[in-house]
């Protein structure tokens, strides 16, 4: 205690000395463990036998291109179904109080945590041969519609796994909407329809950015999913994962991986800089 | 939760709108499509025979099998989430204070490089982390190197929750009132900042443990037949095509995450 | 209880901040031992940065000082400055309950057990809270926080005292009985206390000496009286209390103010006579020193307010007492019981 008053001098604000150094341990981590491995990934994929060219190819190859192209259209629809069902329900719940409402909501949050295999799970028990959906459309129409190892099922999945994170986010964001604006658009007449589109969404916006953001590239990044429900699929973390562990193609599973995360911080960037907030992991 | 203002706008009168039973309707086969899958699963993991049903009756083998083969994994993932936990309270915590400290700028670039590990899809840090360590035989082999990219990936959470709490509550005003009766760093931080940030650090503990337990992407590619965790083991065990093992090895899953969810949905609801 | 005050003296202190405003401009002040000085002024008048400058938790720029009993103390964070602090949130810790809030600076300074126990039950009697021992924070009303800070501060007997406009987040009843409970309080203590507020009732009843400021300089010093009845510059003037101002051309040691004349002892050319509205009396048109017409009146219980028109469409503002009963537009005559008499014209309205 002494010693602090001898040998810093008072008008440094305080903390601006003991904030580097307990800043320091997570500096360590992240620049070992992520800058510096991120920095000789970028490398090594320009390192095989494309050499830097395999960036290029990792763009204009057809193949890679289409399960590129996959990727961010199964993202992009994902987010798109998300946001708007969330919004519906989320405004919905937020509005209406009714007892065992917690209860719901704790149960509709429940697959937060899931990793991607049980979620292939739950569209298999959805959609799989022996699932609920194809022995109700064969009872009903003789045809059994298994789609758990398509796109369709791919993308109920990432459904199950996006909408309750993103509802969350916007259930919050409702809750500190101001009924008083709603109130003033209903006295000049406006219907609930109206109220919907002119005063709530756009209150909504920040939180839908942001939520949106990240939905986008966690379904950009998904794994586990399209691993356990496999054969067919072709989105690109597959077709990463493929290169590394089948081909051994290191660098060209490198270079798709430097891509894809790249295309994901865009994104993210993005919506940052639109909503103008830190979009930073949901909670 | 208490009654807030956004329950003054609620339509009473005569006679509800399409617009409320069209967004019942949405919420309730929302709450059927992802509550439904998971009784399913749950039901699955007890049934003798999936394939013909219930029919074939309820029995808890197929629970008590994978606890034999599997309690290695089970076991891991749950060392790897403490540890992880361990981890971010020694450097998220101090982290989260210094942010909160610096001058606007500076923390919000910081905040961004740490979001980083979790806007990058999993694979690619997974793969990163290889290339760069994968050499270090040992250390390759051990389930440091999977603790490593759990940190890496719960750390904003971590940082963020509590970040969270010490703003709302004016720390920077507590701070200020313990200097002027005389405390100097440590004595602020043992009676003021840490006491009264617990609740952003118990929240970002159960939501570092839930996501550690939960880990597939990274897990994957960072794994060795010695280290495996749980959602790594769950993924052999569907690739194995007994669905009733895949269902148990699920509902243990859901045994040990539930309670975390639960207890961080009541965390959350009493801070706001 | 009594602990010697120590005497404050700030010289050329300025405060600039890095985006470039000048919060302070170049500030002296001179404070007794004991004596109990405010700050008044408008929001953004640098009263609170001066608070701050004196406590630690800010520094002037370069060639300010600030001294404690002849004691350079410039360079001295807050922690070591032994101050006494309220701040307007209170920042009551919530982690502790009320006797551990007000023994944080006993526990800090490693005075425990028995002696920490007494000054708690001390300073608990003193603020009339003995009750509340063993409250949490969040359990208390705001008059019982504001009780908590001032024990809290005062529990480690502090050479100074520092008060950042306590009393504004309470209603106006408690804010008066509060004030009353402050006051008794800062003359028994016997401590310097600085009192940082924008209303000027409680600058007027708390101070021994008020502190006038505006746009980060000291515009005047001096005792409530002071002020209120010599103000030395305009913003004084137009900042305390109101005042009234009769503008004119003065020609043979007579205002000529609408068809009255008003003898006055000014040199000729314009000038502008200035008086309170409690001192306008009205008399008969015959006594008056001259005559206006009522345009509104409104009753305040204790008083009638009194709005009066000088030809010319100058306005003034009459204080009476409320028995009588006057009609608007009634013209009548009107007595300046005291006034000052300024020939710098500014142009301003009295009201």
């Amino acid at each position: 205690m002494r010693a602090r008053a001898n040998s810093i001098p008072a008008r440094i604000p305080p903390g601006w000395v003991e904030s580097p150094l307990l800043l320091l341990p997570a500096a360590v981590v992240f620049c070992a463990f992520f800058l510096f491995p991120m920095g000789r990934l970028a490398l090594i994929g320009g390192s095989g036998p494309l050499g830097w060219g395999a960036y290029g190819a990792a763009l204009s190859d057809p193949r890679y291109l289409a399960s590129l192209a996959s990727t961010i259209l199964l993202a992009a629809a994902t987010t798109l179904v998300t946001l708007i069902v969330s919004t519906v329900s989320g405004v919905f719940l937020t509005r209406h109080r009714f007892s065992g409402r917690s209860l719901v909501v704790s149960m509709l949050t429940l697959p937060l945590a899931f990793p991607g295999v049980v979620i292939g799970f739950m569209v298999i028990m959805l959609g799989g041969r022996q699932g609920l959906i194809p022995s109700m459309t064969d009872a009903l129409f003789g045809e059994r519609w298994v789609f758990a190892y398509s796109m369709t099922g791919l993308f109920i999945g990432y459904l199950y796994f996006s909408i309750p994170r993103t509802i969350l986010t916007i259930m919050a964001s409702a809750e500190k909407l101001d009924p008083r604006i709603e109130e003033a658009a209903r006295s000049l007449g406006a219907g609930p329809m109206r109220v919907a589109l002119d005063v709530i969404v756009p209150a909504l916006k920040p939180a839908l950015v942001a939520a949106g953001a990240i939905c986008f590239a966690t379904a950009m990044g998904a794994f586990g999913t399209a691993f356990t429900l496999a054969t067919r699929i072709n989105v690109l973390p597959m077709v990463i994962y493929t290169e590394f562990t089948l081909q051994a193609n290191i660098a060209m599973a490198a270079a798709l991986s430097f891509v894809l995360g790249a295309i994901t911080w865009a994104a993210l960037a993005l919506a940052r800089s639109v909503s103008g907030t830190s979009v930073a992991a949901a909670g | 939760m208490t009654q807030g203002p956004a329950d003054r706008s609620i339509q009473r009168g005569p006679g509800r709108g399409i617009t409320f039973w069209l967004q019942l309707l949405i919420t309730v086969l929302l709450c059927v499509f992802l509550i439904l899958p998971v009784m399913m699963s749950l039901l699955a993991g007890f049934t003798a025979n999936y394939l013909e049903g219930w029919s074939s009756g309820l029995t808890t083998a197929w629970l008590i099998k994978v606890l034999a083969e599997y309690h290695a994994s089970i076991a891991l993932s749950l060392q790897v989430a403490f540890a992880c936990l361990a981890c971010n309270l020694l450097i998220g915590v101090p982290a989260a204070y210094a942010l909160f400290r610096s001058p606007s700028r500076a923390s919000r670039v910081i905040e961004e490089l740490l979001v980083m590990p979790v806007a990058v899809p999993g694979l690619a840090t997974a793969l990163a982390l290889i290339v760069t360590f994968g050499g270090l035989g040992e250390w390759r082999q051990s389930w440091l190197f999977i603790l490593i990219g759990h940190v890496l990936f719960t750390l904003p959470f971590m940082v963020r929750s509590v970040l969270a709490v010490m703003s709302s509550i004016d720390l920077a005003a507590l701070e200020e009132a313990a200097r002027s009766l005389g405390a100097n760093f440590w004595q602020r931080m043992v009676y003021v900042v840490l006491p009264n940030s617990a609740g952003g650090i118990v929240a970002g503990s159960l939501m570092v443990v839930t996501l550690s337990l939960g880990e597939f992407n990274m897990t994957l590619l960072l794994h060795t037949p010695l280290t495996k965790t749980l959602p790594v083991g769950l993924a052999d065990a569907y690739a194995s095509l007994r669905l009733e093992v895949g269902s148990a090895y699920t509902v243990i899953f859901f045994v040990l995450i539930v309670p975390l969810l639960i207890a961080l949905q009541r965390v959350n609801g009493r801070s706001r | 209880m009594t602990s010697d005050g120590v005497s404050v003296r700030l010289a050329n202190c300025a405060r600039t901040f890095t985006d470039g405003t000048r919060a302070l401009k170049g500030c002296d002040l001179v404070i007794e031992s004991g004596e109990t000085i405010v700050l008044l002024g408008p929001s953004g008048c640098g009263k609170t940065t001066l608070l701050r400058i004196i406590a630690g938790l800010d520094f002037p720029d370069p060639g300010g000082h600030v001294c404690f009993d002849e004691r350079d103390v410039t360079e001295l964070p807050v922690e070591k400055r032994g101050v006494g602090m309220v701040f307007q949130s209170y920042a009551l810790f919530p982690n502790m309950d009320v006797a551990q809030n007000i023994a944080y600076g006993l526990t800090v300074r490693r005075i425990a057990g028995a002696e920490r126990d007494r000054r708690v039950t001390e300073m608990l009697a003193m603020m009339r809270i003995e009750e509340l021992r063993h409250r949490r924070i969040d359990q208390l009303s705001g008059g019982q926080r504001q009780r908590v800070a001032l024990a809290r501060a005062i529990a480690a007997r502090p050479k100074v005292l520092l008060l950042d406009e306590p009393l504004t987040a309470l209603d106006a009843r408690l804010r008066d009985e509060l004030r009353l409970e402050i006051d008794q309080l800062l003359r028994t203590l016997g401590i310097t206390a600085i009192y940082v507020t924008h209303d000027q009732t409680e600058a007027m009843a708390l101070a021994d000496r008020v502190v006038v400021m505006n746009q980060g300089q000291i515009e005047q010093t001096g005792t409530p009286r002071q002020i209120y009845e010599t103000p030395a510059t305009a913003f004084v003037t137009a900042f305390i209390g109101t005042m009234n101002q009769l503008s004119g051309n003065v020609s043979a040691g007579f205002l000529t103010v609408g068809s009255s004349r008003i003898a006055v002892d000014a040199p000729d050319g314009p000038a502008a006579l200035l008086f309170r509205p409690e001192d306008l009396r009205l008399s008969a048109e015959a006594d008056a020193h001259f005559t206006a017409t009522v345009t509104s009146c409104l009753y305040f219980g204790d008083h009638l307010r009194l709005t009066l028109n000088v030809g010319s469409e100058q306005s003034l503002i009459a204080r009476l007492a409320p028995r009588e009963q006057i009609a608007i537009g009634q013209r009548v005559g009107c007595v300046i019981t005291s006034s000052q008499i300024q020939t710098d014209i500014r142009p301003r309205s009295g009201v």
